[in-house]
């Protein structure tokens, strides 16, 4: 099972990597090459030590000639190796990147229902640390798994042609530290799990702690919180020094077994050069050779272990990444689009439910006219804000449909039928940038003197004067230092400067002291005469001026009317507007 | 990072044991050359297969010891490292909880997790390294190059040239690409905010249409990361190139001169493959090292961030009265002011005013206007910077801080609960609260319905009350501050998520109380405090009017403007 979305997860990477096939095949011709040569040269180095053979005894035309070549072969080598590392980080490089974007496309055209449904941290980790992981692994295995093999290959093909008995004890000897790493590693696994488990328990009680360290102080809860950690240390202390210590008998083991490859190479190749039977002569150039190729082959086995789990790890990153750009996109854009919106709208029959077992809105009906004002109010969970989802359509109807100046809106494009409405929400949300693009979303075109304008109206001129760089403040993170008010200000200067023919405010004035939001809905109230709004709102006050107000409970709507008219029916609203009277 | 070493010193005898044995294991390591010279010359030429075999052996022998010291070695670098860690995770997480609020604000709370977090994790992995390689590789570096010496001066003069034109390109190399690397990182940085941006904001990014914009400005960033990142691919794809070309040319010098010498009779076959197989263990140190300095810096880097945390001093001096005069008011400010450390505008100034016991107090006033400000230098979450405030007729600042804060019960802002039970968080506050205790303050904080739709006290509470609803939480936190019974409660816009309704029935039990609270109420909603004893309306920072809902209503002109925008009025029209 795991083995089939294995393959197919290494045949979507290959996708990515067939675009730089040339780079791969350039790459490999040079790692073939450079190790090649690299193994060479030992056996150059050998035959320099064999024309040097004792006082008197030295051959120093031929020893130049292997010098010269020595030297051409190392500048031919390095060469190829810069060549070799430069395209692999080129393929690695432009891959991710590739991916990257791919992934990042998606999430624009990802269904709110999944964005809603998942952490936004986890999305982003997929896009940027797995992306991340996945560099590190392909690299990697481009420069290390394959080296290595060829490593393996190339040593054992040298070894065997001086000779064949020594070869063979090098290859039975050797494969004695893969299984001694492993043994260790399997050891150890239980041990590096405990540890990573404690130390995610100890995380999370960090990430609490510190986080609302101001209510563990309000409680003098100091000493008590440092006990529990305590605990946790306590115990990550224990489990890390096995974890920490076990792991790390894996090289000097394995080194060790390289020794005695070592020395059985020297005992054996010693005999071989004075000439014993079973051997096969051989040169002391020869046996040097032979000893440095016994280091050389043992390493790589030691790193294709590594190799081989960052490989592993690499895959299980880029499937999340994978199965990210396979999410299947939003549901079929509209063809139409629409203009010059009058600003009614009709809800038929609409039935509507983000799980099929919970049961929200149903069979809810609505007609507004052009201009008129809607208010929605009710408890928590109640179905205000997704109402709104339907109206802007990041979710689409389960059954029945809403009209805009009398056309189903799933047959106009989303960014027409968006481009109608102006929204400012609750959670306020400012992109990285200066204070002016964040204004001029709706309206990039927009004149300074326009944007100034809107400020005014939405009363966020004062305090954008007030900042160190006015318009031109780079807004941080999540708005920065801003509060929570004025972030809300500049929402609603967004969509100030746009006036859109529709409007949903959603809690969109909560953060917002009660004198100002009267002086911005003043300004709302005559720039958008005319124009039809949905206001939802805990706020009695706000909504009191409303043409309709809609009561929702459990997505129905269960009561609708003027103020005046809800209060004389004496119903629910009428309890819920009294009750802020009541102590 | 000095700093931090004294956590290491219990642990002086593992980490001077450490090295100690690392560096036997390299010395008995740098004999092999030595041993395998002595074969070609001595049992080759003699054709001796017993000193052949005998000298196999010791190298064998080198192998053991040298197993034996490096294991010895990684216990006790592991030991020094690991307990090196916990004891300073222990002393940054107790420095931690005991900083003020002042300097949590200027800290920032992110910063400190990941230093809790990640950076002594990284410190850890960097003392142990320390512990393990840091000696090894010089050692075996300059200890091949002795070894060099002591086989032949002349010969041995090639590595004398050889390892600093091999350090300079090494360190070279990483100079240039650690501030490119650190662009690297910056750049990473810039993307996964944009991602998560995007992800966050989908819905305002779609309601303008703006994907395709946001998609080519991704990608303009994406595209200006990778370009830094080949960049820097490019300069250090050199570093391995380099160093062989310069080992490998240091071997054609040795072997050249090398002849000359044995030509000469001045020197043995077995002496230049002995002079060969150092340069090879120099070359293969070399590697090692440069890979650990790269994590070297970075552990340095992150022991730095956490000195600084630790040089950090608690700005709060601690008093050591545990108890109040008798008969005075419950709380007292006198021109109280507070002025957050780093900022230049007072948040809140000028305040005068009592609350006897039993009162109930009210604060309104606008965003930003110093609510949140006034109340917190009740319990002494900040120091005034001019005036006083009293409890119980003694200077919070004379106060046992737990002592003080042992009398009041806060509801902040943010309504979290923490992992465990809803019974351990309504306990929270002690252990001492009876199970009676804890189930009427449930009760009067209006939070019946939550803990029987729960499953009762014993339901579970996830990571920061996560699988609550607000207005939930904001019940639980209520019921944890009435738990204890406080002399004094702070309700600072608890009741946000509370329906109308529920905030009424909770502000009548809680006037209901039998042990008579002085209570502090502080919202934006007039509803919720026009009943209170006192009012005190607040406008950027300064009182501007105090007193009943009736007096203030006939003089105070921002009270009125409050009130009348919540409330319909005859005298208002704000359509």
């Amino acid at each position: 099972m795991a083995d089939v979305t294995n393959r197919s997860t290494i045949k979507e990477i290959w996708k990515y990597i067939r675009r730089y096939r040339i780079y791969l095949v350039i790459s490999i011709i040079l790692a073939a090459m450079t190790v090649a040569l690299t193994l060479y040269v030992p056996i150059l180095v050998g035959h320099a030590i064999d024309n040097i053979i004792g006082p008197g005894r030295v051959d120093f035309s031929g020893l130049t000639a292997v010098l010269i070549r020595i030297g051409v072969v190392i500048a031919v080598t390095a060469a190829g190796q810069w060549v070799m590392n430069t395209v692999n980080n080129r393929i690695t490089y432009n891959v991710v990147r590739d991916i990257r974007d791919e992934a990042f496309e998606k999430i624009e055209r990802l269904p709110l229902a999944y964005i809603d449904s998942h952490q936004s941290g986890d999305i982003a980790s997929r896009v940027i640390a797995d992306a991340d992981q996945f560099a590190d692994g392909l690299l990697m295995g481009f420069t290390q798994l394959f080296t290595g093999v060829m490593t393996i290959l190339g040593t054992l093909f040298f070894m065997f042609r001086i000779n064949i008995w020594i070869a063979l004890v090098v290859v039975v000897l050797t494969p004695m530290s893969l299984l001694v790493a492993k043994y260790i590693a399997s050891r150890t696994y239980d041990m590096s799990k405990l540890q990573v488990k404690t130390r995610g328990e100890q995380t999370g009680l960090i990430d609490e702690a510190i986080n609302n360290l101001k209510v563990v102080k309000a409680f003098s809860r100091e000493r008590k919180t440092v006990e529990e950690f305590d605990e946790i240390n306590e115990r990550l202390y224990d489990c890390s020094l096995k974890a920490v210590f076990f792991s790390s008998i894996t090289n000097p083991a394995t080194r060790f077994v390289n020794n005695i490859v070592y020395a059985a190479v020297a005992f054996t190749g010693a005999a071989a050069v004075c000439g014993a039977g079973f051997a096969g002569a051989i040169t002391v150039g020869q046996l040097s050779s032979l000893l440095s190729y016994a280091n050389q082959y043992t390493k790589p086995f030691n790193e294709i272990s590594g190799v081989i789990t960052e490989l592993q790890s690499a895959i299980a990153c880029a499937q999340r990444l994978i199965g990210l750009i396979n999410e299947p996109p939003e549901t079929e854009d509209g063809t139409e689009v629409i203009e010059d919106v009058t600003g009614g709208v009709d809800i038929n029959n609409v039935s509507f439910s983000y799980t099929p077992e919970q049961r929200l809105i149903e069979n809810l009906n609505l007609s507004v006219k052009p201009g008129q004002r809607i208010a929605i109010v009710g408890h928590t969970g109640c179905g205000k804000t997704t109402l709104i989802n339907l109206l802007m359509r990041f979710y689409d109807v389960n059954s029945g449909e809403i009209r805009v100046d009398g056309k189903d809106i799933r047959s106009v494009t989303r960014h027409s039928l968006r481009r109608a409405y102006g929204m400012v929400l609750q959670d306020t949300w400012l992109k990285t940038g200066t204070v002016r693009e964040n204004i001029t979303m709706g309206r990039p075109d927009a004149t300074d003197e326009e944007v100034r304008r809107a400020a005014v109206a939405a009363h966020s001129y004062g305090f954008i004067r007030r900042l160190p760089d006015g318009f031109d403040t780079v807004i941080g993170e999540d708005g920065g230092r801003l509060s929570q008010g004025q972030k809300q200000l500049l929402c609603i200067t967004r969509v100030m400067l746009c006036l859109p023919p529709m409007l949903i405010l959603d809690e969109a004035t909560s953060s917002i002291d009660t004198r100002t939001e009267i002086s911005i809905q003043k300004a709302f109230a005559s720039l958008m005469k005319g124009r039809t709004s949905f206001i939802v709102a805990h706020r009695l006050s706000t909504i009191r001026e409303a043409d309709l107000i809609l009561v929702m409970d459990s997505g129905r709507i269960v009561e609708q009317g003027s103020h005046s008219e809800l209060m004389k029916k004496n119903g629910y609203y009428a309890r819920l507007y009294n009750s802020q009277f009541k102590l | 990072m000095r700093k931090l070493l004294k956590y290491l010193a219990d642990y002086k005898k593992e980490s001077v044991l450490g090295p100690l044995f690392k560096l036997l294991e390299a010395s008995f390591e740098l004999f092999v050359p030595l041993v395998v010279a002595a074969i070609i010359d001595k049992g080759i030429a003699n054709g001796d297969y017993a000193y052949i075999l005998r000298m196999c052996l010791v190298l064998v022998a080198l192998g053991v010891i040298g197993l034996v010291c490096s294991i010895t070695a990684q216990f006790f670098a592991a030991k020094a490292a690991v307990g090196f860690s916990t004891k300073l995770r222990h002393a940054l997480f107790s420095h931690i909880s005991s900083l003020s609020h002042t300097e949590i604000d200027r800290l920032g709370t992110s910063t400190l997790i990941t230093r809790m977090t990640s950076d002594i994790n990284q410190v850890q992995a960097g003392v142990n390294l320390v512990l393990r390689l840091f000696l090894r590789s010089p050692f075996v570096v300059f200890g091949s190059m002795i070894m060099a010496f002591t086989v032949d001066f002349k010969c041995a003069l090639v590595f004398a040239a050889a390892i600093p034109v091999l350090a300079l390109v090494v360190f070279g190399i990483m100079l240039i690409t650690m501030p490119l690397y650190k662009k690297t990182q910056k750049g990473l940085d810039g993307i996964l905010l944009k991602t998560r941006e995007n992800v966050v904001g989908a819905r305002v990014i779609r309601a303008f249409s703006k994907e395709e914009d946001e998609t080519a400005e991704f990608k303009a960033d994406n595209e200006a990361l990778v370009h830094v990142q080949k960049f820097v691919g490019r300069i250090s794809a050199l570093m391995n190139p380099l160093t062989y070309i310069i080992i490998n040319a240091a071997v054609i010098w040795l072997i050249y001169k090398g002849a000359v010498r044995v030509e000469m009779g001045e020197l043995s076959q077995g002496m230049v493959v002995a002079l060969y197989n150092y340069m090879s263990q120099i070359l293969v140190e070399l590697i090692k090292l440069a890979n650990m300095i790269i994590s070297l810096t970075k552990a340095l880097a992150c022991g730095n961030r956490i000195a600084d945390v630790i040089e950090v001093k608690n700005s709060l001096k601690n008093g050591s009265a545990k108890q109040g005069v008798p008969d005075a008011p419950a709380v007292e400010f006198d021109n109280a002011a507070l002025t957050y450390s780093g900022s230049k505008e007072t948040a809140v100034e000028g305040v005068s005013f009592k609350a006897m016991h039993g009162e109930t107090i009210g604060i309104i006033g606008g965003t930003g206007s110093g609510k949140t400000s006034l109340i917190s230098l009740i319990p002494r979450f900040y120091d005034v910077s001019g005036g006083t405030v009293k409890v119980d007729g003694v200077d919070v600042r004379e106060y046992d801080i737990a002592a003080l804060r042992g009398k009041i019960g806060v509801v902040p802002q943010k309504a979290v609960l923490f992992k465990g039970t809803i019974e351990s968080n309504i306990k929270w506050s002690g252990e001492d609260i009876t199970d009676a205790a804890a189930a009427r303050a449930v009760h009067t904080a209006q939070a019946d319905e939550v803990v029987d739709g729960k499953d009762g006290m014993a339901a579970e509470v996830e990571q920061e009350g996560r699988n609550f609803s607000g207005g939930q939480r904001q019940r639980l936190t209520i019921a944890r501050a009435l738990a204890k019974e406080p002399e004094i409660l702070i309700l600072d816009d608890s009741a946000s998520a509370l329906d109308f309704a529920t905030d009424a029935a909770l502000r009548g039990a809680i006037k209901a109380l039998p042990y008579n609270p002085t209570v502090f109420i502080v919202s934006q909603r007039a509803s919720s405090i026009m009943y209170a004893d006192k009012i005190i309306v607040l406008d950027d920072g300064v009182p501007v009017g105090m007193g009943t809902h009736r007096e203030l209503i006939r003089d105070c002109e921002v009270y009125r403007e409050i009130y009348y925008s919540q409330f319909e009025s005859e005298a208002t029209d704000n359509g």
